[in-house]
């Protein structure tokens, strides 16, 4: 309930930030998942990074051919966006479905991204959705490929000097549209992804041009189902077709037991949920 | 670290740690112990204040975040003694029992109100969702932000649903 | 000005404070100087203490005293009201035997420096083999403790094995048989537990600020463990209780260590317990595994019944411990005739945290196996389940009504109960949409459960079968006490000995008051948790507090009610026969002018010249109830689920309950207590488990893993009730705190299976998580 102790800055620019960071010290955005790892000292970084107050972070833009969402953007905001909602369904759905209200007021989409959580929604969101991250540094800004984020259990591409300062989504084209289900611990869409999927898809003239999918909850990481996307190119995103491609959903991914299921039943869902997900983002083109 | 905020209308301010959680500021430092500590992960709900506005959980949150900030509790919600239509409502309809939960129901009740004048019951549902409440199965919780509801848009609240008589 | 009317939903007098977030819980309660305690607890389910280095610790500015169980092992172990069985040292002693144990207790100045400090403590084990299952457990091949001859601590047993045997080898009858696991559950009350402890030097007394349902028991532990001169010494006062459902019915090892560092210390000590401390150090509940077997004739003609299995009681007795199963050999056989019966219950030691009363306690088991077994006897014997309850219910003219595990019942019309839901329900509408889902490919199920409770726990005389209720060195009794005093401002106050933690009694005692002598709410204050006003108190917990605490605050009203009568009657110059209490006052039966006021009353009673010759001044009555039985509502419930056929998730569509707990006092109340008791029984049977790995590690030990309701899991109830009153105590009113949670549990796993049985699933073990139900799903397919 009590944090160790630790020192706190507040800087007001980025390069504030840059200068405070160093190898024991953490960024901060709305603390709500790192605060409650302090409370239980389960993680005591030195020093927090607060970049709270750091002007310019707080705002979804819209720069013609990408939007882009600020590092202080919170679930609640990305989810209500009429931008997030028209150009990543997907992520606006699982920003939607991530924690409680309280929750979605405080926390932001890309602490939840840089959390790199398996369990998260988010993450399996901006995959399907082709975000790239902005992650800025004293030495120069590195844009980083959704699909070269994620890296490892809670672990992001991020050093521990850079801050992700926004992420950037490619807008919705003609014939494209993108989707997140999930099964929530308590059942429905409650709490934590027990497994959960995002896609988008590209049609035209009839057919499936190109896709993303993605994969939350069943292994070690937020993981693109690539080899779902490769099957599906070139259908026509029927039923039999989407059931064909889903029987590749778990090609390189490991699925981990947990509380909430066994390796039998995720490898089960990631399917399920990999299926409903497409079909869902053919329904919202 | 120094830190001040407007709390219930008020300017306060104190010296804590950076540790210092902002409920632990409004427990002790404040002595507003109408805001409660049920859980360490952020889960219950107890702690829910509202934060310039928003409900916010004030055990995940550091005091030393919220410098400058407006934030209202529990103890501010009634104006000049007279209870806000959630907390009249929660009265009316039995909306609790052990009333541990209460403080931090209510200001997430007010919040959704706000937000949405006329909800629907799996509305108030999912808006409560990250409040725990052990005592009343939410039953009576939804009838009370229900009452309240119908009573912030000038309406009559429906009658309560419990059959009456020995 | 409100007359509280005996059956009138009085909004409660207890809410003002609370809404306003004024409420005084025991963490809002501050002193000049306190410290603060924080323990540092074992990793390891089992396991040889070989050093502990507290120097760090000790070093550490803010530290005022690290303690060991050198320091206390002279206090002996923490009593237990039915000690049987292993009990716990204050601070583990050598050898850890559960996760979560308190090893260390290190105090501070404020909470953080007391969790940096016990953080600071080097503790070394050596890990032994840890015994995880209560099964295992009951074969004695390992020993829990070295020092006990078994693990299996105390055996319950009655009816008759062979005669139920016989019946089930006779050629004609159909063998029902279900193995089943009741899984463990973490209490969960929203308010940690918490202490404040004072002791006061020069007085050698001690005032205890603790969360619990039974304050005078807290007392007398406290009173033996430091040796006071009585329960006198020991002032131990419940606040604000932000929950009890039998986590507060038990005495806690840190109510002992908090007064014993602040007599050391000589300053007061907080502790407050965390989340993930509750979750190893408060008592768990249920954990039985068991198998229920109903023999019946072909045409559904109930034979006989026997449930046999362990109840695990964890590593340490606590509080009731062994006596939690017997509670559920009251209501064992259900609402059902039976030709013989056999029941059987091991309590086992395991290495885990201590299991004790979790609302319904005993109760909620039994019932799950009667109802889970009753309805795979339907599917069994090709009937309709609730033509084969109706078929063998004891009928109105059977009460009171014997069963074979000799309680006698007080009333009851179970079958015109049932007949209510399934006209309310429209359980024969619900049977055709169901039909028609089926046809779309859709799983839809509808579950009933019927229950019978023993509650209003009594009468004292139960004290004295098979265990010793004494541990706290109080009398063993299930009685009550109530006092209530008219002021000499005519305001009037109720003492009460019910510890409440929610459920009203402010309001409802103050309305069995109101009602009997007229006087107004807002007149009454009700004063309860505090053993320095309370002559007794066993405290709430098996829906006693109205049928008993209730029962003796109307018997002392009644008294009030006697003396004043007189004292009208001398001012009015009546006939105290005649004299009727109305409008705050009393008058003359038939004759509303000839009255005189409360005021007056009072006003004559301290004044002794006023006072009618020979009559003592005062009006002022104490009252001890102990009833003549249990008392025994019952009831029927449904649930209708849908479950996804892809995924195993289960959606609850709609619950609806008929329940009858005799005359009520408060309906709004009564419709609280339902809703919350149906939730937690729903919570345990699709959500809530404490999980152990083999090694004996807690894997639900926050509330991100263990999981209970919120507002978005549950739909509204649907109440309705039926009204018979009991004739063990004269309010007859029955207590319905735990009904809820008694049989829910058993309409929702009912519904479930329902629901799957055109797959041929007889049988999900809980909680339903979607993991389980699809396996079941997966199994039957293949």
């Amino acid at each position: 309930m009590y944090p160790r102790q630790f020192d706190y800055v507040a800087p007001t620019s980025l390069e504030e930030a840059f200068a405070a960071l160093g190898d024991d010290s953490k960024v901060m955005a709305g603390g709500m998942s790192l605060i409650p790892l302090m409370k239980m000292r389960l993680f005591s970084p030195d020093v927090i990074v607060d970049i709270a107050r750091i002007p310019g972070l707080a705002t979804i833009h819209d720069a013609g051919d990408h939007i882009s969402i600020g590092a202080l953007v919170t679930h609640g905001e990305t989810a209500s966006s009429d931008s997030v909602v028209a150009n990543a369904t997907a992520l606006a759905t699982a920003a939607s479905l991530t924690g409680d209200v309280q929750v979605r007021n405080r926390g932001t989409t890309c602490g939840a991204l840089a959390h790199a959580d398996v369990a998260a929604d988010q993450p399996a969101g901006a995959l399907a959705c082709g975000a790239v991250m902005i992650a800025q540094s004293a030495s120069g800004t590195r844009e980083i490929p959704a699909s070269e984020f994620f890296v490892d259990a809670m672990t992001s591409a991020l050093r521990s000097d850079e801050v992700l300062t926004s992420i950037r989504l490619p807008k919705t084209g003609a014939g494209e549209g993108s989707a997140y289900d999930k099964l929530g611990r308590r059942g429905g869409h409650s709490d934590y992804a027990v497994a959960g999927a995002a896609a988008w898809v590209k049609k035209s003239n009839g057919s499936i041009e190109a896709a993303r999918v993605a994969l939350t909850g069943v292994g070690i990481k937020p993981t693109l189902a690539s080899g779902v996307a490769d099957a599906l190119v070139g259908t026509d995103g029927s039923d039999a077709a989407v059931a064909a491609a889903t029987e590749h959903a778990l090609e390189g991914v490991t699925v981990l037991e947990d509380l909430y299921g066994s390796e039998e039943y995720k490898s089960h869902l990631a399917k399920v949920y990999v299926s409903r997900a497409i079909k869902q983002a053919l329904a919202n083109i | 670290m120094e830190v001040s905020m407007t709390v219930n209308g008020r300017e306060v301010s104190g010296d804590v740690e950076p540790r210092t959680l902002l409920v632990h500021f409004l427990r002790e430092d404040q002595r507003l112990t109408g805001t409660h500590v049920g859980c360490e992960t952020g889960y219950c709900g107890a702690c829910t204040i509202h934060l310039d506005g928003k409900a916010v959980k004030s055990c995940t949150i550091l005091a030393v975040q919220v410098d400058g900030a407006n934030i209202m509790t529990i103890e501010g919600l009634a104006s000049n003694g007279n209870l806000h239509p959630v907390q009249e409502g929660f009265w009316e309809r039995h909306g609790l029992q052990c009333g541990f939960c209460t403080p931090g129901m209510i200001m997430a009740a007010v919040s959704l109100l706000e937000d949405n004048a006329n909800p629907t019951e799996d509305e108030i549902r999912h808006g409560i969702e990250g409040n725990l409440c052990r005592c009343t199965g939410y039953h009576n919780i939804v009838r009370a932000v229900e009452y309240a509801g119908a009573k912030m848009r000038g309406e009559e609240p429906p009658p309560p649903d419990w059959e009456e008589g020995s | 000005m409100t007359q509280g009317v005996f059956g009138t939903s009085v909004k409660r007098t207890e809410d003002p404070a609370l809404l306003r977030g004024k409420g005084l819980f025991v963490d809002d309660i501050k002193r000049h100087d306190e410290a603060a305690a924080a323990f540092v607890r074992s990793p390891f389910a089992h396991a040889r203490i070989t050093s502990i280095d507290k120097s760090a610790a000790e070093a550490m500015p803010g530290v005022q005293a690290v303690y060991t169980t050198d320091d206390v092992r002279s206090l002996g172990p923490l009593l237990a009201q039915v000690a049987i069985g292993k009990l716990r040292p204050l601070l583990a002693d050598e050898v850890v035997k559960h996760v979560g144990e308190a090893v260390v207790m290190v105090v501070a100045d404020n909470a953080a420096i007391a969790r940096d400090g016990a953080d600071a403590v080097l503790v070394d084990y050596d890990p032994l083999t840890a015994i995880i299952d209560p099964e295992y457990a009951a074969t004695n091949e390992t020993l829990v403790h070295d020092e006990l001859e078994s693990n299996v601590i105390h055996t319950w047993e009655a009816g008759e094995a062979d005669a139920v045997q016989e019946l089930a080898d006779r050629e004609d009858t159909v063998v029902t048989s279900l193995k089943m696991v009741n899984q463990r559950l973490i209490p969960t009350a929203i308010e940690p537990r918490g202490v404040l402890a004072e002791w006061q030097h020069g007085y050698d007394r001690v005032t205890l600020h603790t969360t619990t349902q039974q304050p005078h028991a807290v007392a007398g532990a406290l009173a033996l463990t430091f040796g006071l001169p009585g329960v006198n010494s020991a002032r131990v006062i419940a606040p604000e209780v932000g929950g009890g459902f039998g986590r507060g019915l038990n005495v806690y090892a840190e109510e002992m260590l908090a007064v014993f560092a602040s007599r050391e210390l000589g300053r007061p000590v907080r502790w407050i317990e965390t989340r993930s401390e509750a979750s190893k150090s408060t008592i768990h509940g249920r954990g039985w595994t068991a198998t229920a077997t109903i023999v019946s004739e072909p045409d559904g003609h109930f034979l006989a019944y026997s449930l046999v299995g362990v109840a695990d009681m964890g590593a340490y007795s606590q509080n009731f411990s062994v006596a939690i199963p017997v509670l559920g050999q009251f209501t064992m056989p259900g609402q059902y005739k039976w030709e013989a019966i056999y029941w059987k219950m091991d309590c086992v030691h395991t290495h885990t945290p201590t299991v004790d009363a979790y609302r319904g306690a005993g109760r909620p088991e039994t019932t799950f196996y009667v109802e889970r077994t009753v309805d795979a006897a339907a599917r069994d014997l090709g009937m309709d389940p609730i033509e084969l309850r109706k078929k063998n219910f004891f009928q109105p003219e059977d009460f009171p009504a014997d069963t074979l595990i000799g309680m006698t019942m007080d009333s009851g019309d179970y079958g015109s109960n049932l007949d209510i839901l399934v006209e309310k329900a429209d359980i024969k509408g619900l049977r055709a949409m169901q039909e028609a889902a089926r046809a779309e490919g859709r799983y839809i199920g509808v579950g009933i459960a019927t229950f019978v409770e023993a509650c209003g726990l009594a009468p004292s005389g139960f004290a004295d079968a098979g265990v010793s209720w004494a541990g706290y060195g109080l009398p063993s009794a299930f009685n009550e006490s109530a006092v209530v005093r008219i002021n000499p401002d005519a305001s009037a106050t109720v003492v009460t000995g019910t510890g409440p933690t929610g459920q009203g009694h402010e309001t409802v005692w103050s309305q069995i008051v109101s009602d009997r002598l007229a006087i107004p709410m807002e007149r009454i204050v009700v004063i309860h948790g505090d053993t320095k006003d309370t002559p007794m108190g066993i405290g709430t917990g098996g829906s006693r507090s109205v049928a008993v605490g209730g029962v003796a605050v109307a018997i002392a009203a009644d008294r009030i009610k006697e003396k004043a009568a007189k004292v009208a009657a001398h001012l009015l110059e009546a006939s105290a026969e005649d004299i009727v209490f109305a409008d705050n006052g009393a008058h003359v039966a038939g004759s509303p002018d000839k009255s005189v006021s409360w005021t007056d009353i009072a006003a004559t009673a301290y004044q002794p010249h006023k006072m009618p010759e020979g009559m003592e001044a005062g009006l002022d009555m104490t009252a001890f109830f102990d009833p003549s039985n249990l008392t025994w509502p019952y009831g029927s419930h449904v649930a209708v689920v849908e479950v996804d056929p892809d995924t195993g998730d289960v959606d609850l569509m709609s619950y609806s309950a008929v329940d009858d707990c005799g005359n009520i006092v408060n309906p709004m109340i009564v419709a609280g207590q339902l809703h919350g008791g149906i939730a937690q029984g729903i919570g345990q049977a699709l959500f809530e488990e404490a999980v152990f790995d083999e090694d004996g590690n807690l894997l639900t030990a926050s509330l991100l893993d263990y999981l209970i309701p919120t507002a978005a899991d549950l739909p509204s109830f649907d109440l309705a009730k039926t009204t018979t009153p009991t004739d063990a105590n004269p309010l007859g009113v029955k207590g319905i705190g735990e009904a809820g949670t008694i049989v829910s549990t058993p309409t929702i796993v009912n519904a479930v299976v329902d629901a799957l049985s055109p797959l041929g699933i007889n049988d999900i073990q809980m909680p339903l998580r979607p993991k389980r139900v699809w396996a079941a799903m997966q199994e039957a397919r293949s």
